[in-house]
């Protein structure tokens, strides 16, 4: 009622550039902090555009009700949430019917990275708590709760790197913002574990003919592959700064 | 950043929830004894409070804000609505607290329990009875039309007292909130308007919060020390250095522990005005 969103004229105007000046093929700026909660077992804040993601591990720790423990392997469990002041108009708190979908399918996404068998009777609880949305929340949900789980010290095939590819038109684009993703013609969110090189999420949304969709998977593959990159550049800054002291003549800070 | 070596620590450590309290109280009246918290703090010293710069949510107003190890994130929704019945001349007030699971491995998902009840009906008491926001500026149309403010109470990161970091951040959120105007047009019907207004608030109100270990009081306790705790109780202090709210949330205090604390509370809001009054300016100059 008292936020009213009104749809830009062009979404990729006569320059080619979309609605916040970007190309076609530019990613929205992105960055990621790890370990910024104390007492979740690992954590990672990913600001990515106007997302703000907060993603946190539990485990492996006692399952809970006893009886849904698994003999043979980890009980991987996800929680997607939308926090009721991530939108402009407040969100009633709880779990809707879109948010269990998205819980479901992110953890099937991280899953396939985890070495499940390791942990049998064990559950490993990954919440994603969206603190302010922008479009594009699940993948960077994604990108924020596997980096949360290498922070906890899961055992991994390998991290899990996602990103959204949209269609404005016949236009393909990378990584749609708010303007694309309300009004866009066609939205496919993707994530990749690089290590094996498979995909672990698709999900697509709107209409794509064969060579579109080609360029738009081969598109979401290049973009996870950056997204994997500053992972990695995430995960290892820690570990730098600790190596330089050492080298440093052991001074103590 | 977390350490790697307080990880492996905290495997070892005595102190979840519910078991070995009683192993960390007696180490903790020991030193008690010699005047020390297990933190090193003197026993009405607060834990350093630190507002993270930045924007983390869609509201109209939010604060970041971390009390020792405890974190919390509060964002404020406005939108327009229909008065209650029994204040058709004041704006709607909501106060809802999140006990997020990723806060604690004690806290489970779920629609909200006693305990995340309990902490936003303290916030919220403390605001109405301070009249901390000015509920009857925020009137559009009599018994008609009024702003509706949804505090939404985000507990991140649990290491002990939450009531006093939420109602320090939702009073920073609020002071720093700005709502969309909304203007009557000729045939009646509201109209939202570009420019925007502040959330009228007067002086900040603040909540306390001690704890009684063995005949011990302290302020402002972590996790440790709210766990071992024989009483609790959360007092909030406004602007007049009155107090305007109370809550006795564990245990029995005594007559004069409690006059004492009220003093100790009134000298507290005093100091802390001068890091929220900083926090408020560099908010200012942001917004």
């Amino acid at each position: 009622m008292l936020y009213v969103e009104r749809r830009p004229e062009k979404l990729i105007d006569e320059n080619g550039l979309r609605t916040d000046g970007r190309r076609p093929r530019e990613m929205r700026p992105i960055k990621m902090e790890v370990g910024v909660l104390d007492r979740a077992d690992g954590s990672a804040l990913v600001e990515w555009g106007g997302n703000r993601i907060l993603a946190a591990i539990f485990g492996p720790r006692e399952v809970h009700p006893k009886h849904m423990a698994l003999p043979d392997r980890a009980l991987v469990r996800v929680r997607y949430n939308m926090a009721p002041f991530s939108t402009p108009e407040r969100r009633k708190p709880g779990p809707d019917r879109r948010s269990i979908e998205l819980s479901k399918v992110i953890r099937n996404a991280l899953e396939q990275a985890i070495f499940v068998e390791k942990y049998p009777g064990a559950a490993i609880d990954i919440f994603v708590e969206v603190l302010r949305s922008d479009a594009g929340t699940r993948v960077a949900g994604i990108t924020a709760a596997s980096l949360a789980l290498a922070e906890a010290g899961i055992a991994m095939r390998g991290l899990v790197a996602a990103c959204s590819i949209g269609k404005i038109g016949d236009v393909i684009v990378v990584d749609p913002g708010h303007d694309e993703d309300m009004w866009g013609d066609a939205d496919m969110p993707i994530a990749v574990m690089f290590e094996d090189r498979v995909i672990t999420l698709l999900q697509m949304d709107g209409p794509m003919d064969e060579s579109q969709f080609n360029e738009a998977l081969s598109l979401g593959m290049s973009c996870c592959e950056l997204v994997y990159e500053l992972q990695k550049e995430a995960l290892r800054r820690p570990f730098v700064f600790v190596e330089r002291k050492v080298v440093g003549g052991g001074q103590t800070v | 950043m977390c350490s790697w070596k307080e990880k492996l620590w905290e495997g070892v450590k005595l102190y979840e929830e519910s078991i070995g309290s009683s192993l960390m109280k007696e180490y903790m009246l020991k030193e008690l004894k010699n005047g020390k918290r297990v933190d090193g703090r003197s026993f009405y010293e607060m834990r350093e409070i630190e507002v993270r710069p930045g924007s983390y949510t869609k509201s109209c107003g939010e604060a970041w804000l971390s009390l020792g190890g405890t974190k919390v994130l509060v964002g404020i929704s406005a939108d327009i609505g229909e008065p209650f019945p029994d204040t058709p001349e004041k704006g709607v007030m909501v106060s809802n607290v999140e006990l997020l699971p990723l806060a604690s491995p004690s806290f489970e998902p779920g629609p909200p329990d006693e305990n995340s009840i309990e902490l936003a009906r303290i916030v919220d008491r403390a605001l109405r009875s301070s009249k901390y926001v000015d509920l009857d500026k925020l009137v559009i149309v009599p018994g008609k039309l009024v702003y509706l403010l949804f505090l939404d109470m985000y507990v991140l990161d649990h290491k002990g007292n939450l009531a006093d970091a939420l109602t320090l951040a939702t009073v920073i959120a609020l002071a720093k909130s700005k709502i969309p105007k909304v203007s009557l047009s000729s045939d009646g019907t509201p109209a939202v308007m570009n420019e925007q207004i502040s959330v009228p608030v007067s002086d900040p109100v603040m909540n306390f919060t001690f704890v009684k270990i063995g005949d011990y009081i302290l302020l402002d306790p972590n996790l440790d020390e709210e766990i071992a705790s024989d009483a609790m109780i959360t007092m909030a202090i406004d602007g007049q250095g009155r107090i305007c709210s109370i809550q006795l949330r564990k245990g029995f205090f005594r007559d004069v522990e409690i006059k004492k604390m009220y003093e100790i509370a009134r000298e507290k809001r005093k100091e802390l005005m001068s890091v929220l009054e900083e926090v408020l300016r560099v908010g200012q100059e942001t917004a």
